[in-house]
């Protein structure tokens, strides 16, 4: 609603934000929160403080700004914003599964990546239905498949789409010079416009590196692991490891097969540092230049500024992906049932998932926005990064989400992506032999998904 | 003075202390007393049980239950019977975990105790600086098991860790420490190792401090060499600590968590690609928390327990041959 009719002041927002609240917190009062404002006379209702609970490395969701920005308008609800952790799956899932369980403890507003919809959408007893609020008003802001996602098994709207994948490939300049390839990012997108090509560049940078500590051209399998496969799903009826009844199909969707296939062709032909993602070793490589290329979804960007540090400022770069359009990533966020200011949570989430929140955490965290309105705004289409070499981030991740088809996760994708992942791990660094690694990537899926 | 001070003294300590019910004759009194005596000691005792109960008992009673149960994580549960426990031990990925916190455990816990029966001794003769060397190896008891586990994970990195480029500098390859089974035990255990050693040193060192002196002067008059007298008279009696520092290494080793998961990098409770060192509790916290099956870890928990009962047993049986010649 707010989001709509603004163009740019902020002051107009904030006075018709105050009015809305000064309206719907006495409205609220009485159903809601009886103790709350209930005997107060005066218009604007006690405070109320909604948190904020998001995940991811680096710079995260790059709320600082925006959250900053609302509690500066909006003395009447002030938002407590928190990251809680680096890691989605194996440490902010489990810890927001027992809170909702519980039922107490999780956040007003909760962030969830995309790998944990499944799993949400078949538990709506946990989350506030959003059209009650009117946020079903917002259809058109989005792309259908990020809208839909965000509808569980009750047929209501309960998440509101953050940020999108999106997908580029970063490159260390530096490294590429010394090797005698391109640096300047559009030749360099034109060096692979497949996979194919991308593997014959490998093969010229690593015969330029054939020391054993020379750098590598590739980080690791998992980032180009999941970039391959969030091109080739899409190709593939639009699924991973579930079909869209949640049976597990590991075994039998190409997608699967084909990814795992081009990663181990890599991990065989000696491209890959044998470095496992979002760890100390993969940190420590991407400061010190242990490898020279890695797929980059939108996100990604704040990852490895935020890893590479000042010094590495400058010596990154982002290139065009080899095969084309993908999405990787991104997140939601929802107000659980337990909070006890749905309505005012519901308005901070309208406004984090707005075009204004959407401009300032793509400012600050380089997470490309989800929302139509947003993509097309200057502020946004116009970016430019200035850790990677003034890179048009806004123009190149616009182009790269523009045929964009979100993949169906089913209900335990992350417990089976996390397992999976740790055989190409495995095979990549040799405890588990090649000829093996097929077969021990299913039967690992197939006891995930159990 | 003395007269004055002689008789009101007595007068009201008696009947107030010493006394307290005596006037009150055998009735009620007396029936309050016995019971009063009978009942204090379980009532200054029972805060303990009562906790025990309360974090002991229940938890151990209600994870029997859920261990019974196909029990999601947020999500639904219905009885099942005994089938936790089969598909556990018909599990591959259990039994590894079982391995690896046995082989660990063994390759850790064996030269711990040796190398602190070896330390006490030695803290135990007059040398100089003797309190300072006594602190000095209580000192990795009180750094974080974290500092410890991320330290030494470090120094184990394969790019850039300290050993692998002091192994260079004798032309060694690069060894990818996490990779293989035994590396990575050797790894995890020298991790153990280095904090707990000390600790069992300094239990043993009390110990031998209460052994009479002139039992060993008496093997002294008799010729007895040092080593004679370690055997035959320190190992003996240090018989019922030995037993102690066992027990508590069994517990400790069995349980193995905090080295592994920080030397994983990733807390995904996997235990390195292929589950090279992952242990019992990792499973137990990787089936509950990342699978979300809190049934299936629960059963995993009894059969852990059971182990530790075993695992104690067992032990027990070895350190009771300790001196055996007495």
């Amino acid at each position: 609603m707010l989001n709509n009719k603004r163009q740019g002041k902020l002051a107009a927002v904030a006075v018709m934000a105050a009015t809305a609240l000064a309206i719907t917190s006495c409205g609220s009062s009485e159903p809601a929160k009886p103790a709350a404002g209930g005997g107060s006379s005066a218009p604007a209702a006690e405070p109320v403080t909604i948190t904020v609970h998001t995940f991811g490395g680096g710079e995260n969701f790059g709320y600082d700004k925006a959250v900053e920005t609302w509690n500066a308008a909006h003395p009447n609800i002030q938002v407590k914003y928190q990251n809680l952790t680096d890691r989605f799956e194996d440490v902010y899932l489990p810890q927001l599964l027992q809170r909702l369980q519980a039922g107490s403890g999780a956040a007003d507003i909760i962030a969830l990546d995309e790998g944990a919809m499944g799993l949400m959408k078949a538990r709506p007893q946990f989350f506030t239905d959003l059209a009650q609020y009117g946020l079903d008003s917002r259809k058109a802001d989005f792309p259908a498949a990020k809208w839909d996602n965000g509808i569980n098994a009750d047929n209501k709207l309960f998440a509101l789409g953050t940020d999108i994948g999106g997908m580029t490939m970063c490159y260390r300049t530096d490294l590429f010079k010394k090797a005698g390839l391109p640096t300047d990012r559009e030749e360099v997108g034109k060096l692979w416009p497949d996979w194919n090509a991308f593997m014959e560049v490998g093969k010229k940078f690593q015969a330029a590196n054939p020391g054993k500590g020379d750098p590598k051209f590739l980080d690791g399998p998992n980032t180009l692991y999941n970039v391959i496969l969030s091109q080739e799903a899409p190709k593939n009826g639009n699924v991973s490891y579930f079909d869209k009844s949640n049976q597990l199909v590991i075994e039998s969707n190409p997608a699967i097969k084909t990814s795992f296939d081009t990663v181990k062709s890599f991990s065989e032909a000696g491209l890959t540092a044998k470095l496992a993602s979002f760890t100390p070793p993969w940190n420590a490589a991407i400061k010190k230049g242990g490898f020279a290329t890695m797929g980059c979804p939108s996100w990604m960007l704040g990852v490895v500024s935020g890893a590479a540090g000042d010094a590495g400022k400058g010596k990154w770069d982002v290139a065009a992906v080899p095969g084309g359009a993908g999405n990787w990533g991104g997140s939601y966020l929802a107000v659980p049932k337990q909070s006890k200011h749905p309505k005012e949570a519901a308005e901070v989430l309208n406004y984090l998932t707005g075009k204004e929140g959407h401009v300032m955490a793509f400012q600050e965290a380089a997470a490309f926005p989800s929302s139509i309105t947003a993509q097309q705004d200057p502020a946004v289409s116009e970016l430019k990064n200035p850790f990677f070499n003034d890179a048009p981030t806004g123009q190149i991740f616009g182009a790269s989400v523009k045929d964009l088809l979100p993949t169906f996760l089913g209900e335990k994708h992350a417990q089976v992506k996390t397992s999976v992942e740790k055989v190409l791990e495995g095979m990549d660094q040799g405890s588990i032999p090649y000829g093996e690694a097929w077969t021990k990537f299913t039967e690992a899926g197939v006891k995930a998904a159990g | 003075m003395t007269l004055h001070v002689d008789t009101p003294a007595p007068a009201p300590a008696r009947p107030g202390a010493g006394r307290p019910s005596g006037h009150r004759g055998p009735g009620r009194g007396g029936g309050l007393a016995r019971f009063d005596l009978r009942a204090t000691p379980y009532f200054l005792v029972s805060p303990y049980f009562l906790l025990f109960a309360v974090f002991g008992v229940f938890p151990l009673g209600y994870t029997l239950w859920v261990s019974l149960h196909d029990w999601e994580l947020a999500g639904d549960k219905s009885f099942a019977g005994l089938d936790n426990y089969i598909d556990l031990i018909t599990d591959g990925a259990f039994w590894n975990a079982v391995v690896n916190t046995l082989g660990m455990f063994v390759i850790s816990t064996v030269p711990q105790l040796v190398l602190a029966l070896v330390l006490a001794n030695a803290l135990n003769k007059r040398i100089r600086g003797r309190l300072f060397f006594r602190l000095g190896v209580l000192l990795p008891l009180i750094t974080s098991v974290v500092a410890v586990a991320v330290v030494f994970t470090q120094l184990y990195g394969r790019d850039y860790g300290m050993i692998n480029w002091f192994l260079g500098l004798f032309g060694v390859d690069a060894i990818n420490w996490q990779n293989e089974k035994w590396s990575s035990w050797i790894a995890i255990s020298t991790m153990i190792d280095w904090r707990w050693t000390g600790y069992n040193a300094i239990i043993l060192l009390a110990a031998m401090q209460t052994i009479p002196k002139d039992l060993y002067e008496a093997a002294a008059i008799d010729g007895a060499t040092a080593r004679r007298q370690f055997w035959q008279i320190t190992i003996p009696m240090l018989r019922p600590t030995i037993v102690f520092t066992v027990f508590i290494s069994t517990i400790g080793g069995l349980t193995l968590f905090t080295e592994p998961v920080m030397f994983d990098g990733n807390p995904t409770m996997a235990g390195g690609t292929d589950g090279q060192y992952q242990t019992v509790a990792m499973f137990i916290v990787k089936e509950a928390f990342r699978d979300f099956d809190f049934g299936y870890a629960a059963a995993a928990a009894w059969l852990l327990f059971a182990l530790i009962l075993i695992g104690t047993l067992i032990n027990y049986s070895f350190t009771r041959r300790i001196g055996g010649s007495k």
